[in-house]
C-alpha cells in the first residue's frame, strides 16, 4: 500500500482546518442574512498578515491575531459598503476578493521563503506516540482543536441561545426583526466582523502552520470552497465539519496520488478538489426540499429602515 | 444626524457622476498607497494615467497597447453585463477565456502548418464554442439542478487552469520546442495569426469584435425584446415571471453569450498578442472585466470607456513598475480600490442624504 491511511487522516484534518474556519465564519454571516463573497480575499489577507507577523515577531499567537485583524479590516469595508451604503452584496464581495488578492500580493512581496516559527502542539509526546490514535487525535497544533471547538460553539450559540435566535431572526426577516426593536445593521456588522476574523484565522493557519511559507494566490480558491461548504452543509454547523473533512480528504489524497504517480493525469488530480466540490454542490441543491429548507430567507437582500 | 432617503428614481446626474468621482477618489487613495510605498504619489499617478498616452518617450509604444489590452476587457465585460443586468452572476469568465483559447489554438494547431484562409475563422468559431461550452456547465446546472452559478463558474476557473497547465506541458506542447512548456507560436504563421490590422494602432480582430459587441449590446438593450426581458428579470423577477419571461432560457442565453465572448477574447489573445498557449498566458482579464462591467454601469457605452480606462491602468502600471519599481500587485489593489469607491458612491444615485435633527421621544 503506497498510501498510509493514518498519515492520510492526519493530513486531511490539517488541510481541512483553514476551509473549516472560513466556512464556519461565513455560516454565521449568512445566518444573519448577509452573503459575503469576499471570503477568498479575507483569507489571503489573513494569510499574508499572519505570515509577516509570524516572521517579524517570532510568535505564532501574534500571527493569528494579526491574521484576524487584517481580515477584519477588509470585512469592515464590506460591512460599511453593504450595511451603511446599501451596496450590492454580490458585487461588494467580489470587490473584496479582487482587492484582497492585490493588497496581499503587495504586502507579501519580499516575504516569500522567509522562516517562520513552528506552531506548538498542546499534547505531550507520550500521547502522540500511541499507535493510530496518537497521530490522528493528539498530533495537531492548537488551532486545529480550536476550529473544531468553534464548530460546536457556533452550533450551540445559533441553536440554543437568545443571541443565536436574534441572529437567525435578522437573517430570516430583517423588517420583522427591526420592528421588534433589534438593531439589524449593528447585528450584521458583528456577524460580518466575526466572519472576517474566522476567515483571517483560517488564512493565517494556512500560511503559518500548514504551508509555512507565503506565495501569491496561495489560498487557491479555499475561500470559494468555504462558501460552497456552507451551501453543502445546508447552513448547519455540524455538516460544515463533515464537508470540510470531505474536501480535506480529497485534497490530501490527490497530493499523495500525484506523489505516487499512479497513472491518473495530473491535471485531473489538480482539479479534483474543485470538481468534487461542484459535484457535491449539485447533489445537495438538486434536492428541492433540503436545499431551500435552511437557507436564510433574507440572504443577500439589502436592509433599509423605512422610518 | 444624517439619514438616507431612497430616491423614487435614480439620480441621472449621479449615475454618470459617480464613476467619474470614483476614479478621482481612487487616484487620491492610490496616491496615498504609493506614498506609503515610499514613491512620489503625484509622479506615480502621472506615470499611470498620463505618460502612456502623452509622454514623448513612451506614447509611441504605449498607445497601441491601449487597444490591445482594452479589446479583451471590453469583449468579456459586454458579455458579463448581459447576465449581471438580469441577476445572473457569471464570475468565471477567466475560465471561459482559457478554454476558448485552448479550443481555438487546438483547432489552429491541428491543421499546422497550413495557411488556408478558412483556418482563422475556424479558430474563432472554436474559441466561441469553447467558452460557450464551459459556461454551459454552470448554466445547465443552475437551470436543471438549481446549483448556484456564482460558485460553480468560479470553481471551474481552477479546473480550467489545471487543463491549461496540462495543455501547455502536454497535449499542445510545441513538438519542436525541445521539451519546454508552451505551444507553437500561432502569431508566426499567416494561417493562424491574429494580425494588427492597421499598423501602429494595436487594432486586431479581437478589438474589432469588441466594438461590434458594444454596438450589438447597445441595440439589444435599447431596441430588442431580449434586452427588455433581461432588464425586467433583473429589476423585478416576479413581474418578469408573470410577463412570461422564461427564466431558464434567460440563464442559458446570458451565460452562453458571456462564455462565448470570453472564449473568443481568449482566442484573439492567444493568436495575437500572447502568440501561444503557455501556463500563464492568461493575465486575469476575466476578473478585471468584472470591474470594467461595473465601472461602465453595465451600459455598453460605459463599458467601452471603462475598458479603455482599465487598459490604461494596466499599461500605466507596467510603466510605473519599470520607472518607479512599484510592484505589479499595487495595480491590482488599485483596480480593486476603484471598484470599492464605485460601489460606495452608488448610494448617491439611489439615495438622498437628509439632515435630520434627533427628536427626543
Amino acid at each position: 500500500m503506497i498510501i498510509d491511511p493514518v498519515t492520510l487522516i492526519v493530513a486531511l484534518i490539517t488541510v481541512a482546518t483553514p476551509v473549516l474556519l472560513a466556512a464556519i465564519g461565513e455560516l454565521v454571516v449568512e445566518k444573519s442574512g448577509v452573503l459575503n463573497l469576499g471570503v477568498e480575499g479575507m483569507m489571503i489577507m489573513g494569510a499574508v498578515c499572519g505570515f509577516i507577523v509570524a516572521h517579524e515577531t517570532g510568535s505564532v499567537a501574534m500571527a493569528f491575531v494579526a491574521g484576524m485583524g487584517g481580515a477584519m479590516a477588509l470585512a469592515l469595508v464590506f460591512a460599511v459598503l453593504t450595511q451603511v451604503l446599501m451596496a450590492n452584496q454580490v458585487a461588494s464581495g467580489l470587490a473584496l476578493t479582487l482587492f484582497g488578492l492585490g493588497l496581499a500580493a503587495l504586502l507579501g512581496s519580499g516575504y516569500s521563503g522567509l522562516p517562520v516559527p513552528v506552531a506548538s502542539r498542546p499534547f505531550p509526546e507520550a500521547l502522540q506516540a500511541i499507535p493510530v490514535a496518537g497521530p490522528i487525535l493528539f498530533s495537531h497544533s492548537v488551532l486545529v482543536y480550536v476550529a473544531i471547538a468553534l464548530v460546536g460553539a457556533v452550533w450551540f450559540v445559533l441553536a440554543r441561545t437568545r443571541a443565536g435566535l436574534v441572529i437567525r431572526a435578522v437573517g430570516e426577516n430583517h423588517d420583522a426583526a427591526h420592528a421588534l426593536g433589534y438593531k439589524v445593521v449593528r447585528i450584521r456588522f458583528a456577524t460580518i466582523l466575526f466572519g472576517g476574523a474566522c476567515a483571517g484565522l483560517g488564512g493565517a493557519f494556512l500560511s503559518v502552520v500548514r504551508v509555512q511559507n507565503w506565495f501569491d494566490g496561495m489560498t487557491a480558491g479555499a475561500g470559494w470552497i468555504a462558501l460552497a461548504l456552507v451551501v453543502f452543509a445546508s447552513w448547519k454547523a455540524g455538516r460544515v465539519l463533515l464537508g470540510a473533512w470531505l474536501f480535506g480528504g480529497i485534497a490530501a489524497l490527490q497530493l499523495r496520488l500525484q506523489a505516487a504517480e499512479v497513472g491518473v493525469p495530473v491535471a485531473l488530480l489538480d482539479a479534483s478538489p474543485y470538481l468534487v466540490t461542484i459535484i457535491v454542490l449539485v447533489i445537495i441543491s438538486s434536492d428541492r426540499r433540503r436545499a431551500a429548507l435552511n437557507a436564510p430567507a433574507a440572504l443577500g437582500r439589502a436592509f433599509h429602515a423605512a422610518s | 444626524m444624517i439619514r438616507l432617503e431612497k430616491r423614487p428614481q435614480p439620480s441621472r446626474f449621479w449615475v454618470v457622476g459617480a464613476p467619474v468621482l470614483a476614479v478621482l477618489l481612487t487616484m487620491i487613495a492610490g496616491g496615498i498607497m504609493f506614498a506609503a510605498l515610499g514613491k512620489n504619489p503625484v509622479e506615480a499617478i502621472r506615470i499611470i494615467f498620463w505618460d502612456p498616452l502623452f509622454s514623448e518617450r513612451f506614447a509611441g509604444f504605449s498607445r497601441p497597447q491601449l487597444l490591445v489590452k482594452a479589446g479583451p476587457l471590453i469583449l468579456i465585460a459586454i458579455g458579463l453585463s448581459l447576465g449581471f443586468r438580469a441577476g445572473i452572476w457569471n464570475i468565471g469568465a477567466e475560465g471561459q477565456y482559457i478554454v476558448g483559447a485552448l479550443f481555438g489554438a487546438a483547432f489552429g494547431l491541428a491543421f499546422w502548418p497550413s495557411e488556408h484562409p478558412l483556418i482563422f475563422p475556424g479558430m474563432i468559431a472554436a474559441g466561441l464554442l469553447g467558452g460557450f461550452l464551459w459556461a454551459m456547465i454552470p448554466a445547465l446546472l443552475r437551470v436543471y439542478a438549481r446549483t448556484n452559478e456564482i460558485l460553480v463558474s468560479l470553481l471551474l476557473v481552477y479546473v480550467a487552469e489545471a487543463l491549461l497547465a496540462s495543455a501547455a506541458t502536454g497535449w499542445l506542447r510545441n513538438p519542436e520546442g525541445s521539451g519546454f512548456p508552451g505551444s507553437r507560436n500561432l502569431a508566426r504563421n499567416p494561417g493562424t495569426d491574429n494580425p494588427e490590422l492597421i499598423a501602429g494602432t494595436g487594432m486586431h480582430w479581437g478589438v474589432l469584435a469588441a466594438f461590434v459587441a458594444v454596438i450589438a449590446a447597445y441595440v439589444i438593450f435599447s431596441r430588442h425584446i431580449l434586452g427588455y426581458q433581461i432588464r425586467l428579470a433583473g429589476e423585478a423577477p416576479r413581474a418578469a415571471r408573470f410577463a412570461g419571461v422564461n427564466a431558464g432560457r434567460l440563464v442559458i442565453l446570458c451565460l452562453g453569450a458571456s462564455g462565448a465572448l470570453a472564449g473568443a477574447a481568449g482566442l484573439f489573445e492567444v493568436a495575437g498578442p500572447a502568440g501561444r498557449i503557455s501556463i500563464d498566458f492568461n493575465v486575469g482579464y476575466g476578473f478585471t472585466a468584472i470591474i470594467v462591467a461595473f465601472l461602465g454601469r453595465l451600459n455598453p457605452i460605459g463599458i467601452l470607456l471603462a475598458g479603455l480606462l482599465m487598459a490604461l491602468t494596466f499599461i500605466g502600471g507596467e510603466l510605473a513598475q519599470l520607472m518607479l519599481g512599484i510592484p505589479a500587485a499595487a495595480i491590482q489593489a488599485f483596480q480593486g480600490m476603484l471598484l470599492f469607491f464605485l460601489l460606495a458612491l452608488d448610494v448617491l444615485a439611489n439615495y438622498r442624504f437628509r439632515w435630520k435633527r434627533e427628536v427626543a421621544a
